[in-house]
């Protein structure tokens, strides 16, 4: 397709925006905000076109761009969406932008770096999205390793060193392995396009080594049960903004990444070792949501939260084998892979919303202990509004986007087999419980001591941000045809291409 | 008439627009705007939903239609959507009638509230959704409506969030309800497992093809596919209908409001359960062994909970109890097949029951919020209104003839009597005793509160001052079908095909049109009762509760002594609560604190991530020795590398 090259100007404005920001400098401090937010807001315009544009009756990728990038090693600078991609894009360019606005005064050194680090990381975080080419892709996700690297190691908390370092080693460590496959399949086939890796012809045994290669990237990312202990740390010590965007953006690469690697690369390798990630993701749900239960730290607790409920994207996206077991047929399996989509972008505005709401209440009494609040509803009657809000949306509530995805993968899992959906189905009460016992304490309640008597209620520039995340949530949980009507043939062809045993013949 | 689809859909839009403005209009709406409009618009759906009982009544074919498609997956499509019929239309005209009393009863009860405006906020938008609950057309609207009307009872339950008790009864009330939702999600996902659809026609006709499916479970021999269904449906009929063991929340939430607990937990969230399974009867009717589970959680329900309304001494928690028992009779009504009249004893529960609250509300605020009926006594005088409302309410409870409660209680009675399905002695035992029970806690509050000497302490006593007519309208308005809606109506209700299509029974369960066969008409009903049981079990009751309560306390006293295990029992409600609290929230806090401490730090974190960062430091460390400087070392170590090498090709060779 010609045309503006949009793929490229949505990657490459934060991108060029940061550098423009971090070349103004601490001495233009006001100057920097406002051209940070403008940025931000130009990407998520640029969105508009794209999403508008976006043709959702064919699974062929769109918006296109195809040039030569690394001759000698056959890797090309290759961009294009599909219905996978697509709602994570605008989940980012949606997201980043109350990120900047939450940072607007809270940060006090080194203003310019911290807005030119998410910007940067923005425009990575697309590419990886947009990425069609293997290499390309490997580029920009460990690209986005160092501005979010160094969020937390310079804007963190006390033990951010820690924090950032075992961030850094967990998912590198996960990333090499995914390296030494895709240089592997690019031996295999001649260059590094994922269309190519996918029509691959591979072996059983060489497919189980890949699964295995990339699921040890991915399960560190969404991150799965046994390999999410990064997470819990490195969201207590980044600041609010990297809370976010970890949250929101950072553990849907694992899942994409299952969805568009590991399930049409490995297919065969998938049914094979479908117990693995159906267990672990139910462990997920369960066992997390008790110890989610007992976290006195708020940021722990939604960082557990998070690990529950993304174990819904990788329950959803490996029910299609057994459902097939079960009823014979793969067309089941569409609601358990709509659902995981929907869960990403849901959880993505739900889980940025509630480390947003910590956010605000840590600036003003600069303490995360649950124990150290009570009663704020009483001095903060709109936040607590917010905050109850965000709980019940997270808690999956139906009229928030969090009921559609636990939804969706609850009646999948039905129908692959009776006690998933039984272990699936106790988010209900643990969601609920471990959610709803932190407004308890937290939000309701009568004013616990005088730093919380002293809180101020939102200003008018929390209010925007807390209100906009609001009405997404409310919009895609009251109406969600949108979204998976976007996504909706991308997830058929994703079937298709699972349906199809890649191992050669004879 | 035809419905219309913009007809119905201000039926529950209004309410919602009404708790948009004054929930979030704050100070530019202001007190008197957010009562008027928020009245204002629950009395024109009232309106317009009893007009749509009319167009029903009057030939008109109802409505089943979409509103708009929620999502579209597997090609399935997820819908909102309206299914009007005289299921829907009554629960719709009894929904919004009792909302609106409510409504008007709240200028005067939360008059003094500092959360006056969001109070209304909030029962508009429990109106919106409980009409979304009961005008759904599939299950995926019920289920919104259901965890909706959930989602309000919680923040309602909470409203003064400052108690503490308040806070620690709305999240025990969301949690409860959530286990009955764990059990209804499951039915509904098997629902679409099998129909490959979530509206309900696809479901109603393929119910005899569900039934001759077994389903699948991994580790048993297969479960009866309809029975499985409808079990995990009732699960959630446990939880929202508060029956054993999922009642435990019911009392709490008397820690609200008490308009809402007349609104909400007694003439409308909490039949949500009730309604769901008649809604659901072509499903039910094929599963025998899930009717006899219904009957006899059902029939355990009404006897046991009454029992517990006999020890308490709060005026609201009495009602709450007799509730408990009442949503029992109900649930057991709808074990016998009697659908009909599960419903209709609803509808009469509906008016008498928030009568009562009402009443019970007016005493509390005249008490200057004392509820202790220790402390009471001798009103009859001070308000007569509610001393006769309140009256009327207890009669119509403990089923006087001619009063509306009568007919319900006594053509369910009748139902359970001619059901010979399993549990159904059982359920008869309990329903009948339960008449005595009934009567009995109903008139000793009656006795207490208002007859017999005053016992009103100093503060009360200062502070007494009846209620304003705001309150005693909605007392007056639900007087009125409390005490004639059953005569009036039992006929067509219920043997004159009102319900029609909308609640299906197969004749060989047909318990009501084998009492149809003995009806003729109400006044000869009610005359015949002097022949039955329960008339005298209800005299009975009332007058244990006149001579224990005014005559001779000393004998209750007595009794209380002698038996006095069984008092304990009684007040510490069976020990759910102790069990639920020492065991179940105990067992889980310890579960996640050993997994969180075992699991995720001392195995992940210590052993395995930091273990293995140790292992690579310690082997670096000895890789490290090896790097000595010094010449033989190396040499050595060449050699050693030599030989494997040497080795390893001749093996190979």
């Amino acid at each position: 397709m010609r045309g503006p090259a949009l793929l490229s100007w949505i990657i490459w404005l934060p991108i060029g925006g940061g550098l423009l920001v971090l070349a103004l400098g601490d001495a233009r401090v006001r100057l920097a905000r406002w051209v940070a937010v403008a940025v931000a807001l130009a990407t998520l315009l640029l969105c508009l076109p794209v999403w508008h544009g976006y043709d959702h009756t064919t699974a062929a990728y769109q918006f296109v761009e195809r040039l030569s990038w690394i001759r000698q090693l056959h890797a090309e600078y290759y961009l294009g969406i599909d219905g996978i991609s697509l709602p994570l894009i605008a989940l980012t360019a949606f997201m980043t932008v109350p990120v900047v606005i939450a940072g607007w005064r809270v940060i006090e050194k080194r203003v310019t770096q911290y807005f030119a680090a998410f910007l940067i990381l923005e425009g990575l975080m697309i590419g990886v999205f947009c990425a069609l080419d293997a290499l390309l892709f490997y580029f920009f996700w460990e690209a986005m390793l160092i501005p979010m690297f160094l969020i937390i190691g310079i804007w963190g908390g006390p033990r951010r060193v820690y924090a950032s370092l075992k961030f850094f080693l967990y998912t590198f460590l996960g990333s090499v392995l995914m390296l030494v496959a895709l240089i592997y399949l690019y031996l295999q086939s001649g260059d590094y396009t994922i269309a190519g890796f996918q029509s691959l012809p591979l072996g059983l045994s060489e497919q189980r080594w890949i699964f295995l290669a990339f699921l040890m990237a991915f399960a560190v990312k969404v991150p799965m049960w046994p390999v999410h202990t990064w997470l819990p740390d490195a969201h207590v010590e980044a600041p609010t903004g990297g809370s976010v965007i970890l949250a929101a953006i950072m553990l849907k690469m694992g899942g994409y990444g299952l969805l568009r690697f590991s399930l049409p690369i490995t297919p065969d390798a998938s049914r094979e070792l479908d117990w693995l990630i159906i267990g672990l993701s139910l462990i997920a749900v369960v066992y997390i949501g008790f110890v989610a239960l007992m976290q006195t730290d708020m940021k722990k607790l939604i960082a557990y939260s998070s690990v529950a409920h993304m174990g819904f994207v990788t329950l959803g996206a490996f029910l299609a084998f057994d459902i097939q077991g079960a009823t014979g047929t793969l067309s089941g399996a569409v609601n358990g892979l709509d659902g995981a989509m929907v869960q990403m972008v849901s959880h993505g505005l739900i889980s940025g919303a509630l480390f947003l709401c910590i956010g605000v209440m840590y600036d003003r009494v600069h303490s995360r202990e649950i124990s150290a609040y009570g009663g704020v509803i009483n001095v903060m009657p709109k936040f607590g509004a917010f905050m109850v809000l965000f709980a019940l949306a997270n808690a999956g509530v139906p009229g928030t986007s969090g009921f559609v995805g636990e939804f969706l993968v609850i009646l999948a899992a039905y129908k692959a087999n009776f006690w998933y959906a039984f272990l699936a189905a106790t988010t209900l009460i643990l969601g609920a419980a471990y959610t709803l016992w932190l407004i308890k304490r937290v939000i309701f309640g009568p004013v616990a001591n005088e730093q919380v008597a002293a809180m101020k209620d939102l200003d008018g520039r929390e209010s925007v941000v807390l209100a906009t995340l609001a009405v997404a949530v409310l919009l895609v949980g009251l109406w969600p045809a949108p979204l998976l009507r976007t996504m909706e043939v991308s997830v058929q062809h994703l079937l298709q291409q699972l349906s199809i045993s890649k191992i050669p013949a004879g | 008439m035809i419905l219309n689809l913009h007809l119905l859909l201000a039926i529950p839009m209004l309410p919602l627009a009404a708790a948009i403005i004054a929930g979030l209009g704050g100070k530019l709406v202001g007190r008197a705007a957010s009562a008027a409009v928020t009245i204002g618009a629950v009395g024109v759906s009232c309106l317009l939903s009893l007009q749509v009982l009319y167009a029903l009544l009057h030939g008109s074919s109802g409505f089943d239609g979409t509103v708009y498609t929620w999502l579209v997956s597997d090609g399935v499509a997820m819908r909102v959507g309206f299914l009007i019929d005289r299921l829907s239309a009554l629960m719709m005209a009894v929904v919004t009638f009792v909302s609106l009393c409510v409504h008007v009863y709240t200028i005067g009860y939360m008059h003094d509230d500092g959360g006056y405006q969001r109070f209304f906020a909030y029962i508009s938008l429990f109106t919106f959704a409980m009409l979304m609950l009961v005008m759904a057309n599939n299950f995926l609207q019920l289920f919104f409506g259901w965890e909706a009307v959930g989602v309000v009872s919680y923040l309602l339950i909470g409203f003064w969030y400052t108690r503490p008790s308040a806070i620690f009864a709305n999240l025990k009330a969301f949690l409860v309800n959530r286990v009955g939702d764990f059990g209804f999600l499951l039915g509904i996902a098997g629902v679409l497992y099998y129909t490959g659809s979530l509206d309900y026609q696809a479901a109603f006709i393929q119910a005899p093809q569900i039934a001759a499916h077994t389903l699948h479970v991994p580790g048993t021999a297969g479960w009866p596919a309809m029975t499985t269904i409808c079990v995990c449906l009732f699960i959630g009929a446990m939880g929202k209908s508060a029956q054993v063991p999922l009642h435990v929340w019911l009392p709490d939430s008397m820690e609200g409001p008490t308009p809402i607990s007349a609104l909400i937990h007694a003439a409308t969230m909490v039949t949500a359960g009730i309604f769901m399974v008649a809604r659901m009867s072509p499903l039910f009717e094929q599963s025998e062994t899930a009717l006899s589970f219904v009957m006899i959680i059902g029939a355990t329900t009404a006897l046991f909970m009454g029992f517990l309304g006999i020890v308490n001494n709060d005026i609201k928690r009495v009602v709450a109890y007799s509730t408990l028992s009442q949503l029992g009779y109900m649930t057991v009504a709808l074990g016998a097949s009697a659908y009909s009249v599960a419903i209709f004893h609803l509808m009469t529960h509906a008016f008498f029951k928030a009568l009562l609250f009402l009443a019970a509300g007016a005493v509390i605020i005249a008490m200057h919020h004392e509820q202790d009926m220790r402390k009471m006594g001798g009103l009859r005088l001070r308000m007569p209104v509610t001393y006769w409302t309140c009256l009327i309410g207890a009669l119509a409870l403990i089923g006087t003839p001619f009063f509306s409660g009568f007919y319900s209680k006594d053509t369910l009675i009748e139902a359970v009597h001619d059901s010979h399905r399993v549990g159904a002695a059982y359920a008869y035992f309990c329903v009948t005793a339960g008449v005595f029970v009934t009567a009995f806690y109903t008139f000793r509050m009656f006795f207490m509160t208002f007859h017999g000497a005053p016992r009103l302490d100093h503060h009360a006593q200062e502070h007494f001052h009846d209620v304003g007519w705001s309150m005693k309208g909605p007392l007056i308005a639900l007087a009125i079908p409390s005490l004639i809606a059953g005569y009036y109506t039992i006929g067509p209700e219920l043997f004159g095909g009102f319900f029609g299509g909308s609640i299906k029974v197969l004749p060989a369960h047909d318990v009501v049109s084998e009492i149809a066969r003995d009806y003729h008409g109400a006044a000869n009903f009610a005359e015949r009762s002097v022949l039955g049981l329960p008339l005298w079990l209800a005299m009975a009751g009332v007058l244990s509760a006149w001579h224990f309560v005014l005559r001779r306390p000393d004998q209750a006293d007595m009794i209380q002594k002698r038996a006095a295990w069984l008092y304990r029992l009684l007040v510490n409600k069976y020990y759910f609560d102790w069990f639920n609290e020492n065991v179940l929230a105990r067992a889980s806090r310890g579960l996640g604190l050993a997994l969180w401490r075992g699991g995720d730090q001392a195995v992940i974190d210590n052993t395995l991530v930091n273990g293995s960062a140790g292992a690579v430091a310690w082997l670096a460390g000895r890789a490290r020795l090896m790097q000595s400087g010094f010449l033989y070392s190396y040499a050595f170590w060449m050699i050693v590398g030599l030989v494997l090498l040497l080795g390893w090709f001749l093996v190979r060779v």
